[in-house]
């Protein structure tokens, strides 16, 4: 879409790495859940992240606000560097939406409280008039109105409790917006209202998204540009129908295999790559290639290396060292 | 369907809570045959899982079967006491709940959950019961089972105590295995194992199989034969192919049409069903599915369509479905 735009967000060689409880309970372990990555968001862009859960994906989401503090590498957003910096004034730019629309909205507080809040703590308004009206305009963006702002987030259903954190997150029109599996939690047939409206908004506002989900045929449908994540590192990043037309990385493919396609014949005749075993702990991730053991393409090279990012071809960026040998993908 | 290993007729089920009368289950009807994998689907409050939790007669107050019947390999389960109903619960028909991480019992080895089950049904030594256990999870893919057998479910990954619920489930070779959600808590790669499983235990053992989701991708998978439920109906029920390729009923056609696809165009609109589920405590009078329905008609408001034919096993209850011979609808 905006092949051109400007860079809007970028992080640079990202890690994000926890202190927790080994087995050993007296010592500390270290776990890697984001482990040195790098990628850039163009302005008026979706990014869609995908991976199994605790690949590092909402981790990801998070420090990029700064809700996390990044353990080394650097964010940058709009030109400036925000991995140190106080984020005050970038609070207003960067919105999130969570997963849970239950649990993520204060049940003491009236949808009009809700969405009325960050501009409360922003001092966005000069009357109580004007409040009201930011408030008014914002639910009626996410399709809800006038008289839901009195109401209690339980009287709303899941759908609508999305769109009051939707509304939420636009009150200060944000320029962008972490939407952490927000359709997740939802009804197949809800599911399809909240990402139109996602859609719909982006071209209203001129949003940009990062969109985190683990539901490849949402990602494919709302992303201009996706990344795959494995075990806390990024594996493929590439243009969204790029990637699912042409993936290379083996993880990719396995993942593009095995996700159910509602359509009998074509799920009869696709071939499935079935993956063995689990992923493996993160707090001792294997040496190497990260993906090595379940991969049937590796070979003693894969456990001794590291993998970088390489560009496979235009736009498109594969970790892998078999890159080269590893056959096409005939996808469905 | 003379000789069907399952039969519902008409079950009505209603949850008697104090803001009223919760109707869940509307008159449900169904044949389920030896050896068929049958896909219930519906989003959530359709009544998918209640009729299975009737069906092992584990619904509790204020839930409660208000009519219908439900035959079971000829028998009346609605009419069997908790006696007889622990005998064929685990042995006849085993089910495999949606999260595997409260379905064991955090406090006793995966062991000691296996050899109960299967001594209680078979009353096998012991010993005899161990090497079974062993055995079944070996069959469903876990690797070093004699240590596991020893571990408790905290130490065991979704994946893993998903597979020893599959084990436990099997280990008495039921006739009817019901599966509520089994992959909903689980990575898409986990996902296809277990689903993987799931038809290989089929055709080894011949056991049925109710797979209960909301995902239309997965019944497309394994299942022979779908029903689609909406606010305790079912509104259309036939072959994989049939409710696929012939959609009939609007709201399976919308279910489908708000489906990301490659098909669909990048970024276009998807085709949302508007609005919100029927409120179960307020039944309109009409098709439940009418306030949401595209081709509404007035008939659609004042009377619920019953099943009416289409093909070859497949139903669907709407209106714009009536034979053009009238007779032939059944009453």
């Amino acid at each position: 879409m905006s092949e051109n735009g400007k860079v809007l967000l970028e992080t640079k060689d990202l890690k994000q790495h926890f202190k927790v409880i080994g087995e050993n309970a007296f010592k500390k372990v270290k776990l890697k859940a984001v482990d040195g990555v790098s990628f850039s968001i163009r302005k008026g862009e979706t990014f869609g992240l995908v991976g199994e859960s605790g690949c590092g994906k909402s981790t990801i989401g998070k420090t990029l606000l700064r809700l996390h503090e990044p353990t080394s590498g650097s964010i940058i957003f709009d030109g400036t560097d925000i991995t140190h910096a106080n984020m005050k004034p970038f609070r207003k730019r960067m919105q999130i939406v969570f997963q849970d629309p239950y649990s993520s909205l204060n049940p003491r507080m009236t949808v009009g409280d809700i969405v009325g809040e960050p501009l409360d703590i922003n001092r966005a308004y000069s009357s109580k008039n004007e409040r009201r009206e930011i408030i008014i305009d914002r639910l009626n963006l996410v399709g809800l109105n006038t008289e839901h702002m009195n109401r209690y987030p339980h009287e709303f259903s899941g759908g609508q409790r999305q769109r009051v954190s939707i509304a939420r997150a636009l009150a200060l029109n944000p320029e962008f917006i972490v939407c952490d599996e927000p359709i997740s939690a939802l009804d197949v047939s809800i599911q399809a209202q909240v990402i139109n409206k996602l859609i719909e908004l982006q071209h209203e506002l001129d949003l940009t998204y990062l969109f985190i989900a683990h539901d490849l045929a949402v990602v494919r449908h709302i992303s201009n540009r996706v990344g795959v994540m494995y075990l806390g590192r990024l594996v493929e990043l590439a243009d969204a129908e790029e990637l699912f037309k042409n993936p290379r990385h083996p993880y990719t493919q396995a993942l593009l295999s095995v996700a159910p396609i509602p359509d009998p014949k074509l799920n009869r005749e696709k071939g499935r790559i079935l993956l063995e075993g689990e992923v493996p702990s993160p707090v001792n991730p294997p040496s190497g290639c990260c993906f090595r053991t379940r991969c049937k393409h590796a070979t003693e090279e894969c456990a001794q290396t590291r993998p970088e990012m390489e560009e496979a071809a235009s736009r498109h960026f594969v970790s892998c060292l078999r890159e080269k040998s590893i056959p096409e993908y005939v996808s469905a | 369907m003379a000789n069907s290993l399952l039969e519902m007729d008409d079950l009505r089920i209603s949850f008697f809570t104090p803001a009223g009368e919760v109707k869940a289950v509307n008159g449900m009807s169904c044949a389920l045959n030896q050896g068929e994998v049958l896909g219930i689907v519906g989003e959530s409050g359709s009544g998918k899982s209640v009729s299975v939790t009737a069906l092992m007669k584990l619904l509790v107050r204020p839930g409660k079967v208000v009519g219908g019947g439900i035959k079971f390999d000829g028998r009346d389960i609605l009419a069997m006491s908790s006696k007889e109903m622990r005998g064929v619960r685990g042995k006849d028909i085993s089910m495999i709940f949606q999260d595997p991480m409260t379905s064991l019992n955090p406090v006793f080895t995966i062991g000691n959950q296996l050899i109960e089950t299967i001594r209680t049904h078979t009353g096998m030594p012991k010993k005899e019961a161990a090497d079974r256990g062993v055995k079944m999870l070996a069959q469903v893919g876990i690797n070093n089972p004699e240590k596991r057998m020893k571990q408790f479910p905290h130490e065991l990954s979704g994946g893993m105590r998903q597979r020893v619920m599959i084990a436990m489930a099997l280990s008495c070779s039921p006739k009817l295995l019901i599966a509520d959600e089994p992959t909903t808590s689980l990575d898409v790669t986990i996902q296809a194992q277990i689903l993987d499983l799931i038809k290989k235990m089929r055709d080894e053992t011949g056991a049925a199989v109710i797979l209960i989701t909301h995902d239309l991708g997965i019944v497309s998978e394994i299942c022979d034969r779908i029903m689609i439920m909406y606010a305790g109906r079912i509104v259309e029920s036939g072959s994989v192919d049939d409710i696929y390729y012939s959609t009939a009923h609007p709201y399976t056609k919308g279910l489908l049409g708000c489906l990301p696809g490659s098909s669909k165009g990048v970024r276009a609109p998807l085709k949302a069903i508007e609005g919100n589920p029927v409120d179960l405590l307020d039944m309109p009078k009409g098709c439940g599915f009418a306030s949401r329905c595209g081709e509404c008609m007035k008939i659609c408001l004042r009377e619920n369509p019953p099943s009416f034919p289409i093909g070859e096993g497949h139903v669907s209850a709407c209106w714009k479905h009536v034979p053009v011979n009238a007779s032939e609808v059944r009453p």
